[in-house]
């Protein structure tokens, strides 16, 4: 009993110690004129994995050697919490914020981030596509974010696969009825089910949905929700569903599959396929989306750098926007963490194979023919995520469940319209543009 | 303190007179803390899941929970993976105390063993658990390499969903047993070894000693083990969401999936105050069916 | 008490009795293995080499043993400073908890007072609410007072999450701690304050270790709370949750076993508490 209680006292003193002693977390002011070396975040919704932001700390952002710049990924949902808790006051710890363009659009109120226009003036020489600068617009006459790295999705293919490819289709060149008729065979002559798409709880499966399979069927999303196109649409991802590994249900990340051996064609996210190719070189290949009736459609995911209003070191905020964007550092990101540079130059010539075999696949899915462009949802607000849920919701009901198709997406048409009527968010492209809210036809 | 070294010398009298300085005073920092820090931010949130986004009263934000996809599965869900896993867990845990209430040799080391899964959170005890159950999992390698199945059974899969279910009553009785057992265990401590002699005395066998002895005087502790394991039971959902994704849908993951990815926080607090609502429901049972009199436990 | 029972034992050493102590075992080692198995499988997973996660059939020895995939993990930014704090906080919660939460259980186990139910109801409800949603109103509240990134901020939502615990089990405890021994002890000359440090505390002793064990479990597990109030200085959960989450499967291996280790060593440390070490028993 008594050496309890003495544990507990000392227990108790050290903690106090601790605390009180621990570091603290006001920083100290700084000057006015030259930029300030004061420390700051960089909170970001990318980079989480243990390998990803250990690589952005020692390879990307080592090089800044302004301010001492501290990176700390974050989910969603945290990431939106921090930022509107930070700049209800004047000055917080995030200095910078990285996001993809709907982490951005989730914030109802754009103006808690600072006006990046005359920073876009500045490195308007940089190379960056006027198209993405417009996009950092986020519909609004201000720069919200400089655009700072872009993905986009891809197939992984194991070599093994290539065997069973259908006559006459090549695996660079394919429609999605003829992904089917592959996963058929495969499974025919292995008995395996080696197709996979990633559809776990934290996968990216409504990307794939909204900017792939809708527009290649309809040439739309929202207007051509519940058109005849789309029940085709359904049906062949229902035919492909059949030679699916059900581990796709519990997959978030493609690249998992393709190395365990479980999914030979893997469809996912350019930085969620990387490690494929990085771990086992000799057993894949990486190829274009397939393409549907109406084309090849994908989407390109944009990613950008802001400034929110509670920086505590503005002027270093914009000197490391600055620094990022710049074709080294754009290039050491790409070699860290396969997101592609923004900027309209050449990939640098010494880029590693793995990312060389990804840099290629993306090259020929955007210079295809019938290659378009498809945008991620714009002027949704928070209700981002009660979107992605229809599509969601929908995947579930008639892939997994099967349920009538028609029926299912009369209904889920019928929520999407309300969500487009509580945003008055207009169409966006792969749909052609609308006065008010975009419409269901 | 000194309050009680003055009541001392009318201690009988003062006991059945209600003395409300002293336990009022004792309860008072709980009560301060747990209103400020949890009770008044319950009720805010409760007063969330009847308003409109605008802040307007209204039922919107239930009408848009019952009517969502996964309600009803998720309500279903929630009570059988109740009703199965708490009994397995009570079982279970009452075997083990009494196992090392018997202090054999060597209990000491049975006793940390058996309390290691209280250290594992519910995403470690998920990714443990995930290792065994995958298609190319332990389990799995294991029942091949013994040769009892030429092919790998997909436990996890979605054309298996009763498997699912198995494997998160299997992982979560696994983990969350070792709270239930170390109540047990402290409760068993207090029942005096007459019970237990006189019992053996008696030539009571260990099955009737146990449910004729044991159980009615471990009464308090089985209630408290009840009720807090419940309690978990409706808010958990890291386990399943590791092993089962969106296939086997629950109310905690509901609450959490329409807070935090889908930015509703009304939908989000409803789903919340029925967790609440039923939690309620199902302890004032407990609280009836294992009522503790005061000096029941016969002294 | 206890003196009859040594020679009835002694008399009985039956053959029943072997195949009792026999049975014995075998239960307890077939619990033991239920309880140990998984944990040295992920053991096993967090020291294999990387390739070896992906393969079928697992091997199920320590043939592929490698450190690479812990180290990395260990001396990843952040990881040790926010074990330091983890372990900080979960112990301030324990104390703090107990400080607060033991007296209340005591008074509910002794006494009737006026609000007794409406206590009870009160502590159980705390518990019976989502933290993750309670987090975010609270951590705007902490910013508002100022405790934005600090430690005391998550001891304290810490506090409230295990005081409903504290209190339950340790009131269920007290209430089978013969209040007739306090009364003796208090008609013999000590104080009522006496009577509960000397006679119910060490009786009670298993129950607070219980509660002391799952407050550092939980206080030490617990990710919403942890994550929302703080931005440099975090616990480990916080630290590293998220990203375990969508890491491949070879980094949640190591993750998810790195932070287990302080629990176990906790849980070791405390075993003997959760045994009345005087009291009734032998």
């Amino acid at each position: 009993m008594k050496q309890l209680r003495t544990s507990f006292a000392l227990a108790l003193a050290i903690s106090v110690l601790a605390v009180a002693c621990g570091p603290s977390s006001t920083p100290t002011p700084s000057g006015s004129g030259a930029i300030s070396s004061e420390p700051f975040v960089m909170l970001s919704t990318q980079f989480n994995t243990v390998t990803e932001s250990e690589a952005v700390r020692k390879q990307v952002l080592a090089g800044f050697t302004i301010a001492n710049v501290d990176y700390l990924g974050s989910a969603a949902g945290p990431f939106t919490d921090r930022i509107l808790a930070e700049t209800k006051t004047s000055k917080g710890q995030v200095g910078v914020i990285g996001g993809v363009h709907g982490d951005f659009a989730s914030f109802s109120d754009l103006t808690i981030f600072e006006d990046l226009t005359p920073l876009a003036q500045k490195l308007k020489d940089r190379g960056i596509a006027q198209e993405f600068m417009d996009l950092g617009k986020l519909g609004t006459s201000r720069q919200v974010y400089i655009p700072w790295m872009q993905a986009t999705y891809i197939m992984g293919v194991n070599k093994q696969a290539l065997q069973y490819l259908p006559s006459g289709v090549k695996e660079g060149d394919i429609t999605y009825k003829q992904l089917k008729d592959w996963c058929k065979n495969i499974f025919d002559k292995t008995g395996q089910k080696r197709c996979g798409l990633p559809a776990g709880p934290m996968s990216l499966l409504h990307r794939l949905i909204q900017g792939y399979m809708y527009p290649a069927y309809t040439g739309g999303l929202v207007t051509t929700y519940k058109s005849a196109d789309a029940v085709t649409m359904w049906q062949d991802l229902k035919d492909i569903w059949q030679y699916t590994n059900p581990v796709s249900l519990n997959t978030d990340f493609m690249q998992e599959a393709l190395l365990s051996g479980q999914v030979w064609i893997g469809f996912d996210h350019v930085a969620r396929l990387v490690d494929a190719f990085k771990q086992k070189p000799s057993d894949f290949v990486a190829v274009p989306a397939p393409k549907g009736p109406k084309g090849l459609y994908y989407m390109s995911v944009l990613a950008g750098l802001a400034i929110p209003k509670s920086s505590p070191n503005k002027a270093g905020a914009e000197a490391f926007i600055d620094y990022m964007t710049t074709p080294d550092v754009q290039g050491k990101t790409l070699n860290a963490v396969a997101f592609f540079p923004v900027l309209d130059k050449p990939l640098p010539s010494d880029l590693a194979a793995y990312l060389k075999v990804e840099a290629d696949a993306v090259q020929a899915q955007s210079k295809a023919p019938d290659a378009k462009v498809a945008l991620l949802p714009i002027g949704l607000g928070a209700k981002g995520g009660e979107f992605n849920k229809v599509q969601l919701d929908t995947f579930q009901r008639i892939v997994v469940k099967g349920e009538d198709i028609q029926k299912v997406l009369n209904e889920q048409a019928a929520i999407l319209q309300t969500v487009m009527n509580d945003t008055k968010a207009p169409c966006w492209r792969p749909d052609p543009p609308s006065t008010g809210p975009c419409q269901v036809k | 303190m000194a309050v009680g070294a003055r009541r001392a010398a009318s201690f009988p009298a003062a006991i059945v007179r209600s003395e409300a300085a002293l336990p009022l005073g004792l309860l008072a920092p709980t009560v301060i803390f747990l209103t400020l820090l949890i009770l008044i931010p319950i009720a805010q949130a409760v007063l969330l899941s009847f308003q409109a986004a605008d802040g307007s009263l209204g039922l919107n934000a239930y009408r848009k929970m019952f009517s969502d996809l996964a309600f009803v599965e998720s309500f279903r869900n929630t009570i059988l993976l109740l009703i199965a896993i708490v009994p397995i867990q009570m079982v279970l845990a009452l075997a083990m105390a009494l196992l090392i209430h018997s202090r054999f040799p060597g209990h000491g080391i049975f006793l940390y063993f058996f309390a290691i899964p209280l250290a594992i959170s519910d995403l470690a005890a998920g990714i443990v658990w995930l290792s065994i159950f995958t298609d190319q999992g332990y389990l799995n390698t294991i029942l091949t390499g013994l040769g009892i199945i030429k092919e790998p059974i997909a436990f996890l899969s979605v054309e298996n969903l009763q498997w699912v279910f198995a494997a998160v009553v299997v992982a979560e009785s696994w983990r969350a047993t070792a709270l239930v057992l170390v109540i047990l265990l402290a409760g068993l401590q207090l029942i005096p070894r007459e019970y237990f002699e006189a019992a053996e005395l008696f030539g009571a066998n260990r099955v009737k000693r146990t449910l004729l002895v044991v159980l009615p005087m471990l009464k308090p502790s089985l209630q408290s083990a009840l009720i807090i394991r419940t309690i978990f039971a409706f808010n958990a959902f890291a386990v399943v969401l590791a092993l089962a994704g969106k296939q086997l849908p629950v109310l905690g993951y509901e609450a959490y999936d329409w807070y935090y990815n889908l930015r509703d926080s009304n939908v989000a607090a409803a789903f919340a105050t029925l967790i609440l609502v039923m939690t309620i429901l199902t302890t004032v049972v407990y609280l009836r069916v294992f009522r503790v009199r005061e000096g029941e436990l016969g002294k | 008490m206890t003196a009859a029972a040594p020679a009835l034992r002694r008399r009985s050493l039956s053959r029943r009795v072997i195949v009792d102590r026999v049975l014995l075992y075998a239960v307890a080692v077939l619990l033991a293995l239920w309880t140990l198995v998984p944990i040295y499988l992920i053991a096993l997973a967090a020291f294999s080499e990387r390739a070896a996660i992906y393969e079928f059939p697992k091997p199920l020895l320590p043939t592929r043993f490698s450190t690479d995939t812990m180290s990395f993990f260990v001396n990843s930014t952040g990881v040790l400073p926010s074990v330091r704090n983890s372990i900080i906080v979960a112990l301030s919660t324990i104390m703090l908890g107990l400080l607060i939460g033991a007296p209340a259980g005591y008074a509910l186990a002794r006494f009737r007072f006026p609000g007794r139910d409406g206590f009870q109801v009160g502590v159980l409800i705390s518990k019976m609410f989502p933290i993750a949603i309670l987090s975010i109103p609270l951590a705007v509240t902490f910013i508002e007072l100022g405790l934005y990134d600090n430690l005391i901020a998550v001891i304290l939502v810490h506090t409230a999450m295990v005081l409903p615990f504290i209190v339950i089990v340790t009131s269920g405890v007290f209430l089978a701690v013969s209040r007739e021994l306090e009364e003796a002890a208090q008609t013999l000359g000590t104080s009522r304050f006496g009577a509960f440090t000397r006679i119910a505390l060490p009786l009670a002793l298993p129950g607070l270790a219980a509660a002391a064990i799952f407050s550092f479990v939980t206080s030490w597990n617990e990710v919403f709370a942890a994550t929302i109030l703080t931005v440099r200085n975090t616990t480990l959960p916080a630290q590293v949750l998220a990203s375990l989450n969508i890491s491949p499967l070879y980094f949640r291996f190591a993750g998810g076993f790195f932070m287990i280790i302080p629990s176990l060593f906790f849980i070791f440390f405390m075993r003997k508490y959760l045994f009345n070490l005087w009291g009734p028993g032998r």
